[in-house]
């Protein structure tokens, strides 16, 4: 799969991947879209460039080990919930803030957080997978 | 959020009140151990950190176990609804006498083990992410025992299935792997006929609180298929708790792990089949149920006299923990199929005590295997003059599984064996002695064999780690302060089963409003 239009197209194609999960994962509170489908579709980013460059690169540029992302994504998710204890609403209970930046309002939540746990752990549970996948094909 | 573009009048499905902090002890079982696995996952490296964190965890998950069921047995159910959804739209979590029986002696087990494991699980294991699995494995657990809602049940299963394999081959020796893909398999069938089974539950239903489904259960035994239902639930909560003729992935499997990790799956995990068995055909399909008396009594007879049969006829002592597993599993459904107040109780009492003494074991016969040569009868023996402290815990641990006195064995078997007798069962009292007296025979053999016998000049028989000394001594301490006290456990199981037989209590605190009915 190493040809050259392959690997010149790659980064394009990752890069453009990754900015959409980012997009499908915050428009998914009320749109369809969400944490999974978004950690999906940056999984896919990753193997597409690990399928380009082998799987190395990918794991240098991600820097982290996947299952640690995966990990840091179950924490976030888990203690976005936590937060519910300090305003005494059941665990896991939607707390909404809309804060002023710049001009706009964006609309924070801890549904957000929890749904940016839940990229995390498909982004890191599955590149884990694609990349020891790829690395045997290679080996 | 978008609340400019239309209005919901969202007051009628949100809890309205403040949520008391006390309730919140309820989800720590499950938080707690899923925030530790996911520091371990984040940590991976840094294995030193790894064993102490898990024990910190499981320790505070014991603890917050414990004062939960101080306020249960004082205070009856409490339950905690997530997302400020009101039940049954929300996901609730109830704690009773019974669930929360189950997690705190499930977390305490599973405290002893991490222990164990320190002795066990070498840098490989760890590397592997023994621990995180660990965490993750009882969390899944915690959640059986806790959560309020069908559908949650199965989640849960998932949870603490998926963790299970990952625990299962912890290692990948070939018979790992295959003994992982015959537990898989057969589990993955049991998870779909529950799935496929609560599909059904929500299509007749319209709800999957388990509470909601108590209450409305009454109201559509004219219409509503109920008896294919619960004949659903009953294969599949069967085939998780290994009873007869669907317990061969049992012992196809839990010889092949680690010990302590086959420990806690003797110990544990049979044991959330029953737990589920007990929440859906008596809590919710209890009319179906005593119609299904009988199969269930002959599936009951036939485990536990098939499982301690298969346990006389081996000679690797963790096969025999497994069929001796198997045969327990049969007296507890022999609870389930009198159904009375009793049996339930006995049948509690025989599962919690069942999760220590088959942990104990399958500890044991680690220790065991460790000091001989193997884990093989053929080999084994010297061990009584060679290690007599060793040989007295095997001798009080033999008790304990065989129902003898001093041990805790004997009081649930009594409670069984009385309310059979009381039923006009006679017959299922028989089979629960004689299944006593054949486990007798097969672990008299083990004593016979790998103690009394001379030792073989050509084994020596290597040193006992004292840390395995010391957790099966932590062991015996519940086994013989409960043999030796029965009553608070008597009564807590005695509370366990009236709380599934009058499910008012239980219905009342997730519908505090609607009252019992």
């Amino acid at each position: 799969m190493r040809t050259l239009i392959f690997r010149t197209a790659a980064p394009f194609i990752t890069a453009l991947m990754l900015l959409l999960s980012v997009f499908v994962l915050l428009r998914g509170h009320n749109d369809p879209g969400g944490g999974f489908i978004g950690g999906l579709i940056a999984v896919a980013a990753f193997a597409v460039q690990g399928i380009a460059f082998g799987v190395p690169v990918v794991r240098r540029a991600i820097y982290f080990h996947p299952m640690a992302i995966a990990g840091s994504g179950l924490l976030l998710a888990a203690l976005s919930g936590v937060l519910s204890y300090a305003f005494a609403v059941p665990y896991l209970s939607g707390l909404w803030s809309a804060p002023s930046l710049f001009g706009v309002t964006v609309d924070v939540s801890t549904v957000l957080f929890f749904d940016i746990g839940v990229y995390l752990v498909v982004v890191g549970g599955i590149t884990s997978i694609a990349l020891s996948l790829e690395e045997r094909e290679d080996g | 959020m978008a609340g400019e573009s239309y209005q919901v009048d969202r007051a009628q499905a949100m809890i309205a009140g403040p949520v008391a902090s006390a309730d919140w002890l309820i989800v720590v079982p499950v938080v707690l151990p899923i925030v530790c696995g996911a520091l371990l996952l984040m940590f991976r490296h840094r294995m030193r950190i790894h064993a102490f964190m898990a024990l910190a965890a499981l320790a505070l998950v014991t603890a917050a176990n414990a004062s939960m069921l101080r306020r249960v047995l004082a205070d009856g159910p409490f339950s905690m609804t997530m997302g400020g959804w009101l039940p049954p739209f929300g996901i609730s979590f109830t704690a009773d006498v019974l669930g929360v029986s189950f997690a705190l002696v499930g977390s305490a087990v599973a405290f002893i083990c991490c222990l164990y494991s320190l002795g066990d699980i070498d840098r490989t294991g760890r590397r592997y992410g023994f621990y995180a699995f660990l965490m993750l494995m009882m969390a899944g657990v915690n959640g059986a025992f806790l959560t309020g809602d069908m559908f949650n049940l199965y989640v849960w299963f998932e949870v603490f299935l998926i963790s299970s394999f990952g625990l299962l081959i912890l290692g990948s020796d070939k018979a790992q792997i295959d003994g992982a893909v015959k537990y898989a398999i057969l589990n993955l069938v049991a998870t779909t006929l529950f799935l496929i089974a609560t599909g059904y539950v929500y299509g007749t239903f319209g709800t999957l609180n388990m509470a909601d489904l108590a209450r409305k259960v009454d109201g559509l035994s004219d219409t509503a298929p109920l008896m294919t239902l619960s004949a659903l639930y009953l294969l599949a909560f069967c085939m998780k708790a290994a009873a007869f003729p669907v317990n061969f992935w049992l012992p196809a499997s839990y010889h092949t792990p680690r010990i302590v990790t086959a420990a806690l799956f003797g110990g544990l995990l049979t044991k959330i089949g029953i737990y589920a068995l007990m929440r859906s055909m008596i809590l919710i399909f209890a009319v179906e149920r005593a119609a299904y008396s009988m199969p269930i009594a002959i599936v009951a007879g036939a485990t536990m006299i098939l499982g301690a049969l298969g346990a006389l006829a081996q000679s690797d002592l963790r096969r025999m923990a497994g069929f001796l597993v198997i045969s327990g599993v049969g007296v507890m459904l022999s609870g389930l199929a009198l159904g009375s107040e009793g049996g339930l109780a006995g049948m509690a009492f025989y599962a919690l005590n069942s999760m220590v003494v088959m942990t104990a074991l399958y500890i044991l016969a680690g220790t065991m295997g460790a000091a001989g040569a193997g884990f093989s009868l053929h080999d084994l023996g010297g061990l009584y003059r060679a290690r007599p402290l060793l040989a007295a815990i095997a001798f009080l641990l033999i008790l304990a599984a065989a129902a003898l006195p001093p041990a805790s064995g004997l009081w649930p078997k009594i409670v069984l064996v009385q309310a059979s007798l009381a039923e006009g069962a006679g017959w299922l009292a028989g089979a629960i002695l004689v299944s006593g007296f054949l486990t007798t025979l097969a672990l008299g053999r083990v004593f016979l064999l790998a103690f009394w016998r001379p030792a073989s000049a050509s084994l020596p028989i290597a040193r006992v780690p004292s840390l395995s000394l010391a957790v099966l001594l932590l062991l015996l301490v519940p086994v013989l302060l409960v043999g030796l006290y029965p009553e608070p456990v008597i009564a807590m199981s005695g509370s366990a089963a009236k709380g599934l037989l009058d499910p008012s209590a239980y219905i009342q605190a997730v519908f505090p409003q609607a009252g019992g009915g």
